[in-house]
């Protein structure tokens, strides 16, 4: 999923407090998901927003919804009914949805309450962790199934690179070395000599190096 | 092995000598003073001398500024590239520069993460790592081809060399991780500071079982510890370093005065036990900030004189 963290409540008042009527968008799935962006996130952010103003002597005007997806214009068009009665958008998605609603509703201001992070998985209740970077072009069938461009600090292809400590990766005791994630895999897949197979310079163009990216499915695409 | 390039380095570990590298790591300035003292330092007493690139991540004279500096001195530089803050673009297009300077020795390396330095708010690239460095660079000198294919006028030719950490782990991969970058291109390698040198023959027997030794040219990497605090902080600080127990004990039980004189010493007795292992084919010696030992060394080493090549 992709994953978000809230941005600090200071942050998120220095963006509204110039307007009156605010229109506090969640959304029901990744952001949900890792309790960042949903109804609950929703109504939480809108308790404390109110509190604030309250004790600034401002009744600020705040009104919540929650769409299934907020990427997807096709929900994003739900919200055409409360545009009149917003100054501004604060949107608790992730950037996609953020985007989505700036494209839509091009004369009203639309504010992030939460920093975009990364895709990632959930490692156990509460904590959620990098596993890829949307290459275009996957390795993880000849890796093992661990990622060494989301993983490996130094994106190397071909690693571990000297700093490799008891597992550890060299810039922090609490990253995982990715290819000493990889080894002991291919170890246990009994691939060992897979290696010192030398992986070529990568083709980054299927990247964000290619420049920004469209899929377009002829026989889906209207 | 016979030599494949002009490097003065090469042809000496190709007529069967024990090559010597030392390092200068390049100022946080532009004073090319700096860099001719430190240079002038080492000269007549090693075959060339590495010239780090931005080293622990921190800004610094460019490598290969540096290089030509040093080439203009009559001194022979080894470039160190490291793939973290350059895309394939200025890789390559760094290996044609320093090779119109004649440069002959190329390091490939990936470079301490940015977040070790001065800048680590910064982006680093690593677009080739290493080993790919390593293959770009011979495939530009043996087949005159760009990564992307295209004919290169005039060629580089340069001795191609990697860096291997017996130390690091998992132990059980980094002789196979030798191979890798054998197969890749590397044709001379220097290795992490040696301190641990039970562990570290044991790694050279590994490369010799399996014909290695035969292939490229081991380099052991050796820097003298100034001082016992230098010795706890390389053994507790540095990612992949080895330092034995004893030898910090070592250092801590001489007198601060002493203290210099005995990191030179095990620093010498190093060198002079790894000799006589088969397979080592060349020191290289570190002396971090330290460059006005490095003479003392390779004297007492019985490197000295270096040999004459034409």
């Amino acid at each position: 999923m992709i994953t978000a963290v809230r941005k600090s409540i200071e942050e998120i008042i220095a963006c509204v407090s110039p307007y009156d009527r605010i229109l506090l968008v969640g959304c029901n799935e990744c952001v949900s998901v890792c309790s960042v962006g949903g109804r609950k996130e929703v109504a939480l952010l809108s308790s404390a927003l109110h509190m604030h103003f309250l004790k600034q002597g401002k009744t600020m005007d705040i009104r919540e919804m929650t769409l299934e997806r907020q990427c997807d214009p096709e929900y994003v068009e739900e919200l055409v009914n409360y545009m009149d009665g917003a100054d501004a958008v604060l949107s608790m998605a992730c950037g996609c949805g953020v985007q989505t609603i700036a494209a839509r509703y091009r004369e009203k201001p639309v504010f992030p309450a939460v920093n975009t992070t990364f895709m990632g998985a959930s490692e156990r209740q509460g904590v959620w962790s990098e596993r890829c970077q949307g290459c275009g072009d996957c390795v993880l069938g000849i890796t093992g199934g661990i990622c060494p461009i989301a993983r490996c600090s130094k994106r190397l292809m071909n690693g571990p690179c000297g700093g490799s400590t008891k597992g550890k990766c060299e810039i922090d005791a609490n990253i995982d070395c990715a290819w000493q994630l990889i080894w002991d895999r291919l170890k246990a897949l009994g691939l060992e000599k897979r290696i010192e197979d030398i992986m070529e310079a990568k083709d980054w163009r299927t990247s964000r190096d290619g420049g920004p990216r469209t899929i377009t499915r002829e026989d889906l695409a209207s | 092995m016979s030599a494949k390039t002009p490097s003065r380095l090469e042809k000496i570990m190709a007529a069967g000598h024990l090559g010597v590298t030392s390092e200068c790591g390049p100022p946080r300035g532009s004073d090319p003073e700096t860099i001719r003292e430190k240079a002038e330092l080492l000269r007549g007493y090693v075959d060339a001398v590495n010239v780090t690139d931005n080293q622990t991540s921190v800004v610094r004279t460019s490598s290969l500024a540096t290089c030509i500096h040093l080439k203009l001195m009559g001194i022979e530089p080894v470039l160190q590239m490291v793939t973290r803050d350059r895309n394939r673009i200025a890789l390559q297009s760094d290996i044609l520069g320093g090779a119109s300077f004649d440069i002959f020795n190329l390091l490939c390396l990936s470079g301490d993460h940015q977040s070790f330095g001065d800048n680590p708010q910064g982006q680093n690239v690593h677009d080739l790592d290493s080993m790919q460095l390593a293959w770009t660079a011979r495939k530009m000198r043996d087949e005159g081809k760009f990564l992307g294919g295209a004919d290169i006028k005039r060629p580089p030719r340069m001795f191609v060399g990697a860096a291997a950490n017996p130390f690091a782990d998992p132990f059980e991969i980094r002789v196979p991780r030798l191979a890798k970058k054998i197969e890749a291109g590397a044709e001379f390698i220097q290795t992490q500071c040696i301190y641990n040198l039970d562990k570290f023959e044991e790694w050279v027997k590994q490369a010799r079982e399996r014909g290695l030794t035969e292939k490229v040219y081991i380099m052991a990497g050796v820097t003298p510890f100034k001082s016992a605090g230098m010795a706890k902080y390389m053994k507790n600080r540095v990612p992949g370093m080895d330092v034995p127990d004893d030898v910090v004990k070592r250092m801590a039980d001489t007198p601060k005065e002493k203290q210099a004189e005995e990191g030179v010493n095990i620093c010498v007795e190093t060198i002079q036990r790894l000799k006589e292992v088969d397979g080592v084919k060349g020191f290289h010696i570190m002396a971090i900030e330290w460059e006005e030992m490095v003479p003392d060394i390779v004297k007492r080493s019985g490197l000295y004189p270096r040999p004459e090549i034409a």
